[in-house]
């Protein structure tokens, strides 16, 4: 019992970091299933986000300028599949991934360029950033909300992709990409969709996370990018579900280990985890059993 | 041509790089760009071709170079400070444990030799994984390795998070170019060798080559711990020619950027991998320069010149080769002696056809 008043704190907010990363590790995990494709420039996306919320939020009232972050980053997203992913669609798998690397980098730098590299303060969300106490527990609201988002955002979303017809064309895309074409399915369009939802997700996720950092700069999201596509990998890549439970397992455990003061393994923690967990499951813990063809 | 005369032309090619790089070095000054630019790209065009070994011959996508690299330099430079500096570096930890140092080339090796047994390490569980589930628990493991040496409980070793410093380096640009054209000639002979033509099968399809009776766990352990080998070496010329090191250096961001460079130099080809690192930093440290300054043509003052705009440029040029030269710049090709040979016979030819019918 002690244990757990004593870590409270950090459980709490690792729930909370949990679902933030969950939000990114879904567009990894979507467009992984599609295209083979690890999205390098996800996490940048991310970042992105967080800068254009700066600069909205310095020029206008804060009810446009969430709406416009959401807007943009989407937009920013799709235009990225447009340019950078689409034109390499028959090429091999490596070179569409170092289209991906090449965008990260870009989008980096171009941050770089527009801030001067300075660390950009974010700006305090009404009510999202207020304090409260639960349970003795004094954080900012936000905490306690991403968790409820993340959770209603994921069952909109499982149910779009159970029920709706985009959603089926979506399953039948990534289950077999030729012959889903073959069926009529027009995969750019679904394909598009696929980073559409990643980057809204990804957008509202920079909305939660970065409220309880407080500062953006052009490398801030390499690190939450990585993990959350640990989280996806952790997940079984490809799987939904997989990814926010890996998300969260990973927020917590993270968290949990900063408790213990082992702050320089944060990160080391969750990659070892990962490691453990692909040695003995080798396609992740919800992962399709892959097999070899001759 | 005969064998023999291709590899006395090639030999020769080399001793005049040297020579013509003595000759630079004795004419220009010391702090000239072009010493940046060529020490750097011998640096970095030995860790592309120790990761082209195994992304492009071996088939293996592995993104753990970056944390192969910083035990090198780790390595490197514990092993080399002098013992009478060891209380200035080491100053939160009493002087460090280690009291002694050993000649910078046998430290150098032992930087390789380090990564090369944590690569045998790392890959007895690793291997077994495959395409990006290996490439992301090899990138794990690089941070796991960051992490690891910034532990303060390990401070006396290797100085925690802070810099260590004052290690004997090589000024020449000389010795730089020296052990990357040894290092990469033996990587270049190996892919020539038997187990060349294995880790080219291995990449073309694993299980005919399986079936073709090789040793599939042997050959990928043999390219991995043979890359890191070289990776920690130069990781260790790295350490040298930064003349100080910190582990936060060696981030995942490092990977990416000499993967770029692989992929730019053409996924397989061992000279392209040299040539497009050098291109590589050549463009982002020095050619581009001029669109970080605020700059007037007359009275006119360029807009979008400042700080950070060459980095902007440099990725916009990247990604433009990424989408429209997918081979890169020499795809799987090499650019040897025997190649020129042929290209320029065939021309004399080509012209003496022609000059027989216009005849």
């Amino acid at each position: 019992m002690t244990w757990l008043s004593r870590n409270l704190p950090y459980l709490v907010a690792g729930i909370s970091v949990g679902g933030q990363y969950a939000l990114i590790a879904i567009g990894y995990t979507m467009v992984y299933g599609i295209l083979r494709l690890i999205n390098f420039a996800h996490g940048d996306i991310f970042m992105v986000a967080g800068i254009i919320m700066v600069y909205a939020s310095a020029s206008m009232p804060i009810y446009v300028s969430i709406p416009l972050v959401l807007i943009l980053t989407v937009l920013l997203g799709f235009t990225v599949e447009r340019v950078a992913y689409k034109p390499l669609r028959s090429a091999p798998r490596m070179s569409v991934m170092i289209s991906a690397i090449g965008v990260s980098y870009l989008l980096q730098n171009l941050v770089f360029y527009i801030t001067g590299g300075l660390t950009k303060q974010y700006p305090a969300l009404p009510w999202l950033g207020d304090s409260v106490t639960v349970f003795g527990v004094t954080t900012k609201r936000v905490t306690f909300v991403t968790p409820i988002l993340t959770i209603i955002l994921v069952v909109l979303l499982v149910l779009l992709i159970k029920k709706t017809k985009i959603g089926m064309a979506m399953r039948a895309a990534s289950k077999d990409f030729e012959t889903s074409q073959l069926m009529g399915i027009k995969i750019n369009s679904v394909i598009s969709t696929t980073f559409i939802i990643g980057s809204l997700l990804a957008a509202v996720g920079s909305l939660l996370f970065f409220t309880n950092y407080t500062g953006v700069s052009p490398t801030s999201g390499a690190m939450p990018g990585l993990k959350a596509f640990v989280a996806a990998v952790f997940g079984g890549i490809g799987s939904i579900p997989g990814a926010v439970l890996g998300a969260f397992l990973i927020g917590i455990s993270e968290n949990l280990i900063r408790g213990l003061g082992w702050t320089t393994f944060q990160d080391a923690f969750t990659f070892a985890l990962l490691i453990i967990v692909l040695i003995f499951k080798p396609t992740g813990l919800f992962g399709e059993k892959a097999t070899d063809k001759v | 041509m005969k064998k023999k005369t291709e590899v006395c032309i090639s030999l020769l090619l080399i001793g005049l790089l040297f020579l013509l790089l003595f000759i630079l070095e004795q004419r220009l000054p010391r702090t000239h760009m072009l010493f940046t630019v060529l020490k750097k790209g011998a640096i970095y065009a030995l860790v592309g071709v120790s990761m082209n070994l195994l992304n492009g011959f071996t088939g293996l996508f592995s993104l753990g170079q970056a944390g192969f690299m910083l035990l090198g330099a780790y390595t490197y430079g514990i092993l080399t400070i002098p013992v009478a500096q060891r209380a200035n570096v080491y100053l939160y930890y009493d002087g460090g444990i280690i009291q002694f140092a050993i000649h910078p080339i046998l430290a150098m090796i032992a930087g390789g030799i380090l990564a090369a047994i944590f690569a045998f390490l790392i890959g007895l569980p690793v291997l077994r994984l495959k395409s990006d589930y290996l490439a992301i628990a090899t990138l794990g493991f690089a941070e796991i390795i960051r992490a690891i040496f910034q532990w303060d409980k390990l401070g006396p070793v290797t100085n925690g998070s802070n810099v260590l410093r004052s290690f004997p380096i090589y000024r020449s640009v000389l010795f730089y170019f020296a052990v990357a054209v040894i290092c990469i000639g033996i990587i270049a002979f190996m892919i020539n060798s038997t187990y060349g033509r294995a880790f080219k099968a291995i990449r073309d399809d694993e299980i005919a080559a399986e079936a073709m009776g090789i040793n599939l766990a042997h050959h990928k352990r043999i390219a991995f711990v043979v890359s890191s080998f070289f990776a920690g070496i130069s990781g260790a010329l790295l350490a040298m020619y930064q003349t100080n090191i910190q582990a936060s250096m060696f981030k995942s961001a490092m990977t990416y950027e000499i993967l770029l460079m692989v992929v730019i130099g053409g996924i397989g080809s061992i000279t392209g991998s040299c040539i497009s690192s050098f291109l590589f930093i050549a463009c982002s440290e020095w050619w581009l320069r001029f669109l970080d300054k605020d700059t007037f043509i007359g009275d006119f003052h360029v807009p979008l010149l400042r700080s950070g705009f060459r980095k902007v440029v440099f990725s916009v040029i990247i990604m433009i080769i990424v989408l429209f030269f997918r081979q890169g710049i020499m795809g799987t090709k090499e650019f040897s002696v025997r190649g020129i040979y042929r290209w320029l016979t065939r021309r004399k030819a080509n012209k003496q056809k022609g000059g027989e019918t216009v005849g």
